[in-house]
């Protein structure tokens, strides 16, 4: 059992502050790091991969600084984000060499139980260079596992995985949480955290905005107040029914645009009753669209909660 | 030393096709010195230890060290891939070691060899011209290859400014202004050459045990310092 530990951590670089005092306790099981491009996700798993020193704070595994720590790797399988590898090995040739950089005294078979693991057996021997994306993101999980770790770093792994590969890869994952070892992994899309991780992070411009299981992020997510822009058949008949219902707390009759933007406070009786009151009006709907529904303004209420 | 990253680098520097392709330099070495040797006449002796010094010392040999060097390592940390060795349970000075090892090992097949057949060819196994020419060859490649190992770990330009630091300072400041040459792998190199063959047939702007001292001093430094740069090498810088 590892747990990763960040403790009042922040990294900037020169005068951009790239994570802004951070703590957390990374322990067994799935854990996601959500959180919109450029929210210093990455330079956040660099730190605890021992990639990047903390300007202040720190970031311990177990206890050990993971910082200029060569140790640490023993424990830690890393799948970095780039796509760069070895491109003129075969996938195998990739999967022994990292296990006999771990120093495994029986790399091959460690590499062949790894490649197994990824199901990756049927395309082991060509060239990583002839590799489609998700095969090389599998291979790079076969160099990550194949010393057993009980840490896995895992930097977007998602990113341009078709729907089965990614399936068989959240199943895979899951299968390392329930194993006991501690699984971090970043993302910019909820779904996919959603679907699997038991526990989430969330970071937004450099702070940690939020923590707990997805249930709690996903009220968090779904309770703020929402705001829409909607066009119809007539706009102030169309306000006049909606204010009068719970779900609004504001409308504005934009009369340049002939639209109105309106204000919801609750999210699912707001979407139910929208139609159904238009259609008790005679009202014609033509666009109902979430004004502010950009994961980047999701966010940004989090931080504010 | 780490066979699998020697393996790894060896691999990645020295594919057949790139070989192929960085063979050409040494080639060019023999084909001119195949040529001078053909004319009728020949050249005095030590108008051919000039052409080695230059053309050998000078050119072919900081060439593909700098090739060499800044491959050995440079390529990786440039495209990200040293992620999988850094990632590992490995003292950093293994992974710089071995790097190195390597780099030497392509100076010396594509250089510190061909240099010496040149010499070969050119003036025969006569006065220690030969062994002077291998001996000088191989401590310019030991010398030259940590400090562009050590370029490679420090820049992103390691090539670029490698090759200024040859062809700028040691060939041109290093021709017109004197004092430059004291501070120059290729002169530090000859110094040791010019001490094995016959008195007068190397000439070097500095004496042995200054040239000498100064190539350890320079080799040891620049291992030292890549090692310490790769503890800390920074991979966040990619977005």
């Amino acid at each position: 059992m590892t747990t990763i530990s960040v403790d009042r951590v922040s990294r900037w670089f020169g005068n951009v502050v790239a994570v802004n005092d951070v703590t957390m306790t990374i322990g067994p099981g799935v854990t996601g790091l959500l959180g919109p491009n450029g929210a210093g996700k990455s330079t956040l798993l660099h730190m605890m991969g021992g990639f990047l020193a903390p300007s202040t704070g720190t970031v311990t595994l177990d206890g050990a600084a993971t910082w200029r720590n060569e140790d640490i790797y023993n424990h830690i399988g890393l799948v970095p984000e780039r796509e760069a590898m070895y491109d003129f090995l075969t996938g195998r040739e990739f999967v022994v060499a990292n296990a006999e950089l771990f120093g495994l005294p029986n790399a091959g078979f460690a590499a062949q139980t790894a490649i197994d693991t990824v199901q990756m057996e049927y395309a082991a021997d060509r060239k990583i260079a002839t590799y489609s994306k998700g095969m090389r993101q599998r291979v790079k999980m076969a160099s990550a596992l194949v010393h057993n770790p009980s840490v896995l770093l895992l930097d977007e792994p998602f990113n341009g995985m078709d729907p089965r590969q990614r399936m068989h890869l959240m199943d895979l994952l899951r299968k390392m949480g329930a194993e006991g070892r501690t699984v971090l992994f970043s993302s910019h899309i909820l779904e996919e955290v959603e679907q699997l991780a038991h526990h989430i992070e969330v970071m937004v411009a450099g702070r940690h905005a939020a923590s707990g299981d997805y249930r709690q992020i996903r009220r968090l997510m779904v309770d703020r107040p929402h705001r829409y822009t909607v066009r119809s058949g007539d706009n102030r008949a169309l306000a006049s029914a909606l204010i009068a219902d719970d779900s609004t707390a504001g409308i504005e009759l934009d009369l340049r645009d002939g639209v109105l933007h309106i204000q919801a406070i609750d999210f699912v009786g707001f979407t139910r009753r929208l139609p159904q009151v238009a259609r008790e009006r005679g009202i014609r709907l033509y666009e109902v669209s979430p004004t502010d529904e950009s994961l980047e303004s999701v966010f940004t209420y989090l931080v504010g909660a | 030393m780490n066979r699998t990253i020697a393996r790894l680098t060896m691999r990645g520097l020295l594919s057949p096709r790139r070989l192929l392709l960085l063979s050409l330099i040494p080639l060019v070495l023999l084909a001119v010195a195949g040529l001078l040797r053909g004319l009728a006449s020949g050249l005095a002796i030590d108008e051919s230890t000039t052409v080695l010094a230059t053309l050998g010392i000078g050119t072919v040999l900081p060439l593909v060290a700098l090739i060499c060097g800044t491959g050995a390592i440079a390529t990786e940390i440039d495209d990200g891939s040293v992620v999988y060795l850094l990632a590992k349970p490995i003292g950093r000075p293994t992974i710089i070691l071995t790097k190195y090892v390597v780099a030497v090992f392509g100076a010396v097949l594509l250089a510190v060899i061909p240099i010496t057949l040149a010499a070969l060819i050119l003036v025969g196994a006569d006065k220690g011209v030969v062994l002077a020419f291998a001996v000088s060859a191989l401590v310019g490649a030991l010398g030259y290859s940590a400090l562009f190992l050590l370029l490679g770990v420090v820049t992103r330009h390691a090539v670029v400014v490698g090759l200024l630091y040859v062809l700028i300072w040691e060939s041109f400041v290093g021709g017109a202004v004197p004092g430059a040459q004291a501070l120059s792998v290729q002169q530090w190199s000859l110094s040791v050459g010019e001490k094995v063959a016959d008195d007068g047939l190397i000439s070097a702007a500095v004496s042995l045990p200054v040239g000498a001292s100064l190539l350890t001093a320079v080799a040891l430094f620049g291992l030292y310092f890549a090692v310490q740069r790769l503890r800390s090498l920074t991979l966040a810088g990619e977005q």
